[in-house]
């Protein structure tokens, strides 16, 4: 069954912050996909990229990871397959245009965890909160973010229709 | 010869945005020596103090010819002429 949430966010600006100019852009497909995961993985986190073309800033290529600390609160792609997986991106002209992570009891905001070990500077940092519905249906809490030198910004996420061979889809 | 050293995105602020750059050493340690030599600022970034000794840092990554040191002796892993090595931050978080 498909994840119908369809969260798009307005140009609602945080009042007292100048309007936040990111924006990440997901096909509805990869957005359920992350939400699929997260929840599957659920009570554990889940994580993964959506790889894209080079300076594109189009997530266009899913690649869920295990996560091999297999902990309710941390998570960390094995070393092994790091390495396949930037060795793969590397061949393709791509880079992870987006890091996603679950987190299972807290809100979907970056842990101090996270702001220290981000490492990709040109990634958008995506958050997903199992806590209210676990493996279960329901909305999850869905935010994206930029973590540049220790910063958090958050940022707009705008799902885009799937596409048209899914809307065939029964 | 020398020894390929892929840089990642964040530590390319080091190399002046080379993806990758040469070095050499006859072991990692050695190779992260002469790497700092000529990229300042770069060794601080891949090691740190343990307990009074240097060792990698916990969520670095480091591969030669896509082993991870980690299973091949770590900094005193053995280099040749020719070794490719990739350096890559660890992608985790809590």
């Amino acid at each position: 069954m498909a994840v119908t949430l369809c969260r798009e966010t307005g140009a609602s600006a945080i009042e007292g912050l100048p309007t936040l100019v990111g924006v990440l852009t997901l096909a509805q497909e990869t957005y359920d996909a992350i939400v699929a995961h997260a929840k599957r993985d659920h009570p554990d986190e889940a994580c993964g990229v959506v790889a894209g073309p080079e300076g594109s800033d189009r997530a266009e290529r899913f690649v869920p990871m295990v996560n091999a600390a297999g902990s309710p609160t941390f998570y960390e792609f094995d070393s092994t397959e790091l390495l396949a997986l930037y060795k793969d991106m590397d061949a393709r002209d791509e880079e992870p245009v987006v890091v996603y992570h679950s987190h299972t009891a807290t809100e979907a905001y970056p842990s101090r965890t996270d702001i220290g070990l981000a490492s990709e500077p040109h990634a958008h940092y995506v958050l997903v909160s199992t806590r209210e519905h676990g493996n279960s249906d329901g909305p999850v809490e869905f935010r994206s973010y930029r973590i540049i030198d220790g910063v958090v910004t958050e940022e707009e996420v705008t799902i885009t229709p799937a596409s048209s061979t899914e809307e065939s889809t029964p | 010869m020398a020894i390929e050293v892929r840089i990642p995105t964040i530590l390319r602020t080091y190399t002046d945005g080379a993806k990758s750059v040469e070095g050499t050493g006859g072991s990692l340690s050695e190779l992260i020596d002469d790497l700092e030599g000529n990229h300042p600022g770069i060794k601080g970034r891949l090691v740190e103090d343990k307990d009074g000794s240097v060792d990698l840092r916990r969520f670095v990554n480091v591969y030669v010819n896509d082993e991870d040191v980690r299973f091949i002796g770590g900094l005193e892993a053995p280099l040749s002429d020719g070794d490719q090595v990739v350096v890559l931050p660890a992608v985790a978080g809590g």
